[in-house]
């Protein structure tokens, strides 16, 4: 036992642990409880029935009452466990409630009509996942337009941006010409122009294109980014300029240089971006609230927000809901969390 | 146990390369299109040389520059100046200052009900309230976080990632996970009923929505700054604190007389993009409370929002004049984070 303790406390450094270390895992823990657990709980939520959403206090775990199928009885029956009277211990299935009473049968016995109060009575009920609540989203609530909406939005997006910011970073980074400093200043400028600044002119310019209510609405004004263009540029400039020459030498075209030699040597910044451009376009809201005004057109965030408030008891829906959206982005995570946290740190921007 | 040596959390790119064999596979499926592409790019740098090819590479990047951030700033200023409720620019007569001088139109600055568009006001006041709040506690809890994360701790790796997940949600998505927890008979109320302190209605109680959005921005942004803030420390050099040991020196001191000063360039750029952001809040408060109650948790952003395109008669010129405010703001703060980020970067 001690020598557990001893290997429990030991630190890196041999030392026993200081008052400030047992401080510092205190929080944490703490820590891992309060982020986890809203998530955990919303989780565990969106494998509950109605019935069960609607309990109060909550149980921490799915609960379903038990159900019988009897002959001679078309609904399948909710099983109760008798705690008090006559028949205390045995479990009976319910026909009906009629005040303070309620009439039930035992199965084994269909025949003979109990009659016991309900305060004498607890359901049977067991650990199931509710999950109706998940196949429900694609018979009733459209999931599968509105999720296609959403990847459809986010892959072209990213791939739009990579062409053109890679483009742009090349250009920028592999010749020499007049201008450029002014080109740079210019990227720079955009930095001081977030959307959320220029919504009204933004709104007509893509009316007057014709792309309200159209998911290139959503595509296209997001597709140049100076965040982009700067981290490409950063990483290009990081190649030699021997290897463009010798590919002119070769008579290599300058596309043909960009795409077999550029594009695929900065392999790793295009990773970066690509997954930030990922994240951006899949939890993209404010400007897809103002574009995209159609349910038929709505993203995964849109109908989230909206059946929030048309259908205010419909929690089980909306919380199935809810976890198929964070579903793909805590995918992502999973797989690419260090690319992640380098792309982000080291561009500032998410 | 996952142990994660201190290895810079923001090490800027290059980062480890991505396996060949995605390589090819991403390769096979874009050639078809680059080889396309090729032909027009062949004729081109046959006419202009190799020189002004530069512009045809930055052509597609600049139009939409162009066309959805520099057109837009200047549209921007014709929509403040103009009136009505036309979105085409022909449409909408000149009023000069009118809307600038109906949203400033104001008896007393401090107090809302004295101003002829209280709407505005109030959520100026309440953006300024939310920006020094979250970023306040936000960035102190980031501090904190870093610090315990610098440590000698064991699964580093893991509690760093614990802290930093949230950022990848969906503003949505956080806001529906929070409105869940705490609405009359969600999970927080329970465990404070079973406590016996008893449980509250928070969401119709403003100051309570007020406050619970703070919490929700700090938890769903802590973990950015946390990440910005770890890079920074792990940047000091190790042998001044070993200096600082051999010297005695508490802890305190060590924090007070090193970390804190050497970490003053990060946490200036920090606070900077922190305020950035603070300042245009609004989807997951908007998601999570709508703006109420009343106009509680209602911000600037929303105002515009709400002016613009979701009230009956839109009023774009106001919404345009309330953004040009908004991005003067930006531009001073942008310009400032420029100027912190080039000093530190220039140690």
């Amino acid at each position: 036992m001690s020598r557990t303790w001893a290997f429990l406390s030991a630190t890196r450094g041999g030392a026993r642990l200081h008052w400030t270390d047992w401080a510092s895992y205190g929080y944490l823990f703490l820590g891992v409880f309060l982020m986890f657990f809203p998530v955990i709980w919303l989780v565990l939520s969106s494998f509950k029935t109605e019935a069960d959403l609607q309990r109060y206090p909550p149980t921490f775990l799915p609960y379903q009452q038990q159900t019988i199928t009897l002959d001679g009885y078309a609904d399948p029956l909710p099983l109760f466990e008798i705690t008090a009277g006559e028949h205390a211990g045995m479990i009976l299935a319910q026909l009906r409630r009629v005040g303070l009473q309620a009439q039930m049968v035992d199965p084994a016995n269909p025949e003979e009509r109990l009659t016991i109060a309900i305060a004498d009575r607890v359901p049977v009920e067991r650990f199931t996942l509710a999950t109706e609540n998940y196949t429900e989203l694609f018979g009733r609530f459209n999931f599968l337009l509105y999720f296609w909406n959403s990847t459809f939005i986010t892959v072209t997006a990213t791939l739009i941006m990579l062409l053109t910011n890679s483009m742009a970073a090349f250009a920028l980074s592999k010749y020499d010409f007049r201008g450029r400093t002014v080109v740079l200043l210019l990227v720079i400028g955009t930095l001081m122009i977030p959307q959320t600044v220029v919504l009204v002119p933004l709104f007509l310019i893509v009316t007057e294109l014709g792309m309200f209510n159209s998911l290139w609405g959503v595509i296209i004004p997001g597709a140049a980014t100076p965040t982009g263009v700067f981290l490409l540029r950063q990483y290009m400039l990081t190649i030699p300029d021997e290897i463009l020459d010798a590919a002119r030498m070769d008579k290599a075209s300058e596309w043909k240089i960009y795409w077999r030699i550029i594009l695929p040597l900065s392999a790793p910044a295009i990773a970066v971006l690509a997954i930030l451009a990922i994240m951006w376009r899949w939890n993209d809201f404010l400007w897809p609230l103002i574009v995209l005004t159609q349910s038929e057109n709505f993203t995964l965030q849109l109908a989230l927000n909206s059946f929030q408030g048309e259908l205010q008891t419909q929690w089980s829906s909306l919380l199935a809901m809810t976890v198929l959206t964070l579903l793909p982005i805590a995918m992502v995570f999973m797989f690419l969390q260090k690319y992640i946290a380098t792309g982000i740190a080291s561009t500032g921007g998410k | 146990m996952a142990e994660t040596t201190g290895q810079g959390a923001a090490a800027p790119a290059p980062t480890p390369a991505t396996p060949a064999r995605t390589d090819g596979l991403f390769l096979c499926l874009i050639s078809p299109v680059m080889r396309v592409i090729e032909i027009p790019m062949l004729a081109l740098q046959r006419m202009l040389g190799i020189h002004r090819l530069a512009w045809v590479f930055l052509l597609p990047n600049l139009l939409l520059f162009g066309l959805f951030a520099f057109l837009p700033v200047i549209l921007n200023v014709a929509y403040a100046t103009t009136g009505g409720a036309n979105v085409l620019l022909a449409d909408r007569p000149y009023v000069g200052a009118e809307n600038f001088g109906f949203l400033t139109d104001c008896a007393n600055y401090l107090d809302p009900n004295s101003c002829r568009e209280d709407k505005f006001w109030r959520a100026v006041w309440n953006t300024l309230w939310f920006v020094t709040l979250q970023v306040g506690i936000m960035v102190g809890f980031s501090l904190l976080t870093a610090i315990v994360l610098n440590r000698e701790i064991r699964a580093r790796g893991f509690f760093r990632a614990v802290f930093f997940f949230p950022v990848l949600l969906s503003p949505v998505v956080v806001a529906l996970i929070w409105k869940w927890i705490l609405q009359r008979e969600g999970v927080l109320n329970a465990f404070l009923d079973w406590t016996g302190v008893g449980g509250y209605n928070w969401m119709v109680d403003a100051d309570w929505a007020f406050g619970w959005s703070v919490f929700l921005s700090v938890w769903a942004h802590m973990g950015f700054y946390t990440l910005i803030l770890l890079a920074g420390l792990q940047a000091i050099p190790r042998d001044v604190y070993e200096a600082a040991t051999m010297d005695r020196a508490s802890p305190w001191r060590v924090f007070r007389r090193i970390t804190l000063p050497l970490l003053s360039p990060t946490m200036l750029v920090v606070l900077v993009l922190a305020l950035i952001k603070g300042v245009q809040t609004f989807d997951e408060v908007y998601a999570f409370t709508g703006g109420g109650p009343g106009t509680a948790t209602t911000f600037i952003i929303q105002y515009i929002y709400e002016e613009g395109f979701a009230g009956a008669p839109r009023l774009f010129g106001l919404a345009a004049a309330a953004s040009l405010m908004v991005a003067g703001v930006l531009v001073v703060l942008t310009l400032v984070q420029l100027w912190v980020s080039r000093r530190s970067a220039n140690g």
